[in-house]
């Protein structure tokens, strides 16, 4: 562990509902990383996130905070519930929220809060929205306003957990164009869970990818892109092809395009099974 | 008519009356945003019938009804939060669970003694007027502290109300937040319910936030405006109840459906605005 390492995570096991999710897994995350964790649904991603929060035990192995990282430090981008969506409260209510962790019980935010959440709101380019309802915004304002949130709560480290779920293209494109600008220019170390590769590999300067509860890889993005599992993730493939098929091993769970006959294997010409 | 209500207010059982139904409709109104918002609707319905048993039970046994029904009302409402947040079962189902159960086997324990009598009528519908000294402390008492754990803590209710992962994970202690506000609605449940009875204590709980989530913008506007809203039906239905001699609980749940269909409407045009 280095003076720039942030978090560590030493042959890491998580379950869920007494079945294993996450096996095995050790990597080091550095100050200023943006890692995109990828994979399909069920390889542990999520579950990965809540552990590293500390909302879920760790079945074995370790999570080493670095340093310079205290727990509440770390913010934290949920996904949306539908209750939230309605919620009554100003997007400034919103905003400030996220200075809690570092108050006991005490009424009112200091003026220096107040500012930074301000800036906050400068930097995402939300300003004009600090006095309206919540719920009467779109849903990529509303992720802005969670983001920024989570920026009040943290100068170190951001989780995020599919912060463009829902959105249409032009809210996706300018969500990820925040995280990149908070990355770079606030010097935030980033950590997002992602279906979206293709813009995951744009943005990141690491990629993880899970899958079904092993590490398959984990390095920089360049390194991902000319991996063979990067490119078999990266490539065209068909939406129902699994990942086993992607990689070119056996078909363990006999996806619809194996059967097909639209997968890797039958591209490369492989026997069927 | 102020004569009448003037005379009225010179009777000691009138002004306990006036002072704990105020108490509770305030205690009523202020949890009952956090228990709507959370999407716990339905939690006053469920413990006031509990109750409901715990009384019939402790009348048939001839034990002291409040210690019975206190200890009762605030294991179920344990029991009821702890089974949302595993999610095993839906919150919805347990609740609807617990209501039923509870409402026969008090019926059941009623029919052991000897059928429907006063008693029975005054727990179903209440009955304001016989509210004792000692349930004019506990209101004042519960209304105190509510009153002190909004003003102490309430950007962190604010919090947890809003997005409990995101305070957790950050973190604020939800459990005990949780927590206390489960204690907070069982024994307002139990000392309302001489008021409103087991069948009408929800609407008190309900309609004020209801109608204020409806005209309010913010989270702090939602609060004081649903008390306020709850204070005004109270008076409005205990006035009505002193002139025309009409039944005080069904008065006050009657003034509430007024206000939140005014609210509504002008919810409704305000949007379409």
């Amino acid at each position: 562990m280095t003076d720039k390492t942030l978090l560590k995570c030493d042959k890491l096991s998580l379950s869920y509902e007494g079945k294993i999710v996450l096996e095995n897994l050790s990597f080091e995350l550095n100050e200023g990383d943006y890692l995109c964790i990828v994979g399909e649904n069920g390889s542990g991603k999520s579950s990965l996130i809540k552990a590293l929060l500390g909302l879920k035990r760790t079945a074995s192995g370790k999570i080493i905070t670095g340093r310079k990282l205290r727990h509440n430090e770390i913010g934290y981008l949920p996904q949306q519930t539908s209750m939230q969506r309605d919620f009554p409260a100003s997007v400034k209510e919103v905003v400030m929220s996220g200075f809690l962790n570092r108050k006991k019980f005490f009424m009112n935010y200091t003026s220096a809060e107040k500012r930074r959440a301000q800036e906050i709101l400068e930097i995402l380019s939300i300003t004009d929205l600090a006095d309206r309802c919540y719920r009467d915004l779109s849903g990529g304002q509303q992720q802005r306003v969670l983001l920024a949130r989570a920026l009040c709560a943290t100068s170190k480290m951001l989780l995020l957990d599919e912060p463009v779920a829902g959105l249409d293209p032009m809210a996706s494109e300018e969500m990820y164009r925040l995280i990149r600008k908070v990355n770079r220019e606030e010097g935030i170390t980033i950590v997002m869970v992602t279906h979206d590769i293709h813009c995951a590999i744009d943005h990141a300067s690491h990629i993880m990818h899970l899958n079904a509860g092993q590490l398959i890889f984990y390095g920089t993005a360049e390194d991902y892109r000319n991996s063979d599992i990067g490119r078999a993730f990266l490539e065209e493939g068909t939406d129902e092809e699994c990942m086993d098929c992607r990689l070119g091993r056996e078909c363990t769970k006999g996806c619809s395009a194996h059967k097909k006959g639209t997968c890797h294997h039958a591209l490369k010409g492989e026997p069927h099974a | 008519m102020l004569e009448t209500i003037a005379k009225m207010l010179q009777y000691s059982f009138v002004q306990r009356a006036v002072i704990a139904g105020l108490m509770i409709a305030v205690c009523a109104a202020l949890l009952g945003v956090c228990l709507v918002l959370k999407r716990y609707s339905m939690i006053g319905d469920g413990l006031s019938h509990v109750s409901f048993a715990a009384l019939t039970i402790a009348t048939a046994l001839n034990w002291a009804p409040m210690a019975v029904s206190i200890p009762t009302v605030l294991v179920c409402a344990f029991i009821l939060l702890r089974i949302s947040q595993n999610g095993s079962v839906k919150a919805d189902a347990a609740v609807a669970v617990f209501s039923t159960g509870a409402l026969a086997i008090g019926v059941f324990a009623l029919s052991v003694v000897d059928g429907m009598n006063t008693d029975v009528n005054n727990y179903m519908f209440g009955s304001i007027l016989s509210m004792t000294d000692s349930d004019v402390r506990l209101s004042v008492i519960l209304t105190a502290v509510v009153l002190v754990v909004f003003l102490l803590f309430y950007h962190k209710i604010f919090a947890v109300t809003f997005d409990e992962t995101f305070a957790k994970a950050t973190g604020v202690n939800t459990g005990a937040y949780n927590s206390l506000v489960a204690v907070l609605t069982a024994l307002m449940i139990v000392v309302g319910m001489r008021m409103m009875g087991s069948m009408l204590i929800s609407g008190l709980i309900l309609f004020p936030a209801l109608s204020a989530m409806n005209v309010c913008k913010k989270f702090s506007s939602v609060t004081v405006c649903a008390a306020a809203i709850s204070v005004v039906c109270f008076i409005v239905g205990m006035g009505a109840s002193m002139l025309y001699d009409t039944p005080t609980g069904s008065g006050i749940v009657i003034a509430n459906m007024i206000v939140f269909g005014t609210c509504s409407l002008i919810g409704y045009f305000r949007r379409r605005a």
